[in-house]
């Protein structure tokens, strides 16, 4: 088999060839895309465009305003041993922490978790409860789009052909109160898997302990990953005590719409999301109020 | 196409040319002769295949050749050569961490990182740093208990 493969210094010259050869596929610690032509699942590309020197992209910031902007080339154990990710965005630290094993971890990258858009990506529901955006680049400029709107469906994504997905950013939490934050996965087992149920939570507590806010999304209940509104609402105006944790978790059932696979049946997906936001809500409040303290 | 490829693997420099697709595990095994580094499942299920880039472990069965490229790659046929990973060969011995032995070079590749910085690691934390290694054949306590022994 003849692969042609390109490896761009830069940003500018990735996003020149990727107009020169637009059926070029993007690799850049090929934890998805080598796996799946080692396994047999999809062939390896006839094309390929190496992204790893990109040292641009490599960068963990925080912005002058609070926010968070991540680097697409970012591992996720670059942003597993990141104290200031685990300190304030600390559902993204839960994610990235449970991304495959240890190896998977140095080699896998935000943007490649992203742009292979798996229904049951790790980062996507950490990423909807922080409401992050998207950068993407191409010979044209840029264009920022939010992340919700980015994944479009297992496997698509609204990047275009000639796009380079650059960087995800988080925007600053506004201080209204103390924020905790949480991810968790259910899986057979603690390492190497894929989520059956996952679930991100992040709250807001005011002065009286009461939820200002509440942001909950579900992963591999659903073609993307997505907000559960009505168990938002549940939660928002709440003390929050065992009881509203409770119903809003029942509540997430309905943002579900599960599908029956090698995993899990549908209907053990639905019993599981209101499992599983229950115990999200539950460490999102308990670190929202040590943070008060 | 083939494309030229320097790799530095032990501290020494090895040119090939090599086809894109190819793995970097395949690149160790083939052209550069080491065949420490075992191909258990070829799609970064088992670990066999661990070697270290930059001190990190990596799958190489699943990393392409040309990407290793001015990278510092460990292997398990450099382990000898200094007192940790010593250490961690005759710990393995000792505890009995070693049964049909095609797991060992994985096995010793992700503990080499671990204590790769001077750590002292609990058992919980190597269980957790060796997840991604299977083993067919020792049930892994003794492994846990030599990485363990390795690390005081």
């Amino acid at each position: 088999m003849s692969v042609t493969y390109r490896e761009p210094a830069t940003v500018q010259e990735a996003v020149g060839l990727l107009v020169e050869r637009p059926q070029a596929r993007i690799v850049a610690g090929g934890t998805d895309l080598v796996v799946a032509a080692r396994s047999g699942k999809s062939p390896l590309p006839q094309e390929l465009l190496a992204v790893h020197r990109l040292a641009e992209l490599r960068a963990i910031e925080e912005l002058p305003d609070g926010g968070l902007r991540i680097g697409a080339l970012v591992t996720h154990a670059d942003l597993e041993s990141s104290s200031l990710v685990a300190g304030s965005w600390s559902a993204l630290s839960d994610a990235s922490a449970l991304v495959g094993s240890p190896a998977t971890r140095h080699a896998g990258t935000v943007g490649g978790n992203l742009c292979n858009a798996s229904p049951a990506m790790e980062l996507g529901s950490p990423l909807l409860v922080f409401e992050a955006a998207v950068d993407l680049r191409s010979v044209e400029g840029a264009r920022t789009m939010p992340f919700a709107s980015f994944v479009a469906g297992p496997g698509r994504t609204a990047r275009a052909a000639g796009e380079l997905l650059t960087h995800v950013t988080l925007p600053a939490a506004r201080g209204r109160g103390s924020l905790g934050s949480a991810y968790l996965r259910l899986g057979y087992r603690e390492a190497m898997e894929i989520a059956v149920v996952g679930a991100a939570a992040l709250v807001v507590l005011d002065a009286d302990g009461r939820c200002a806010d509440a942001r909950i999304a579900l992963t591999a209940v659903a073609s993307t990953c997505v907000r559960a509104p009505a168990a938002e609402a549940a939660l928002t105006g709440s003390a929050p005590d065992a009881t509203a944790v409770e119903r809003a978790a029942r509540a997430a059932v309905g943002a579900a719409s599960p599908i029956d696979d090698v995993r899990a049946t549908a209907e053990y997906r639905r019993a599981m999301v209101a499992v599983i936001v229950k115990r999200a809500v539950e460490k999102a409040v308990e670190r929202a109020r040590a943070a008060a303290r | 196409m083939k494309h030229e490829l320097t790799l530095r693997v032990n501290g020494v420099e090895y040119r090939e040319d090599v086809e894109p697709h190819r793995s970097l595990l395949s690149v160790i095994r083939g052209e550069l002769g080491l065949t420490g580094t075992k191909e258990g499942c070829d799609d970064s299920e088992c670990g066999a295949c661990m070697v270290l880039l930059d001190g990190h472990p990596v799958n190489s069965c699943s990393y392409l050749a040309l990407q290793a490229a001015g990278r510092e790659i460990e292997t398990v046929e450099g382990l000898a050569s200094d007192p940790i990973g010593r250490r961690l060969q005759q710990a393995f011995l000792e505890e009995g961490g070693i049964q049909c032995g095609f797991c060992t070079p994985g096995m010793l590749m992700s503990a080499r990182s671990l204590l790769g910085s001077g750590e002292h690691p609990d058992e919980a934390r190597i269980r957790r740093h060796l997840s991604g290694n299977l083993c067919r054949c020792t049930g892994y306590a003794g492994i846990v208990r030599a990485v363990l022994k390795a690390s005081r």
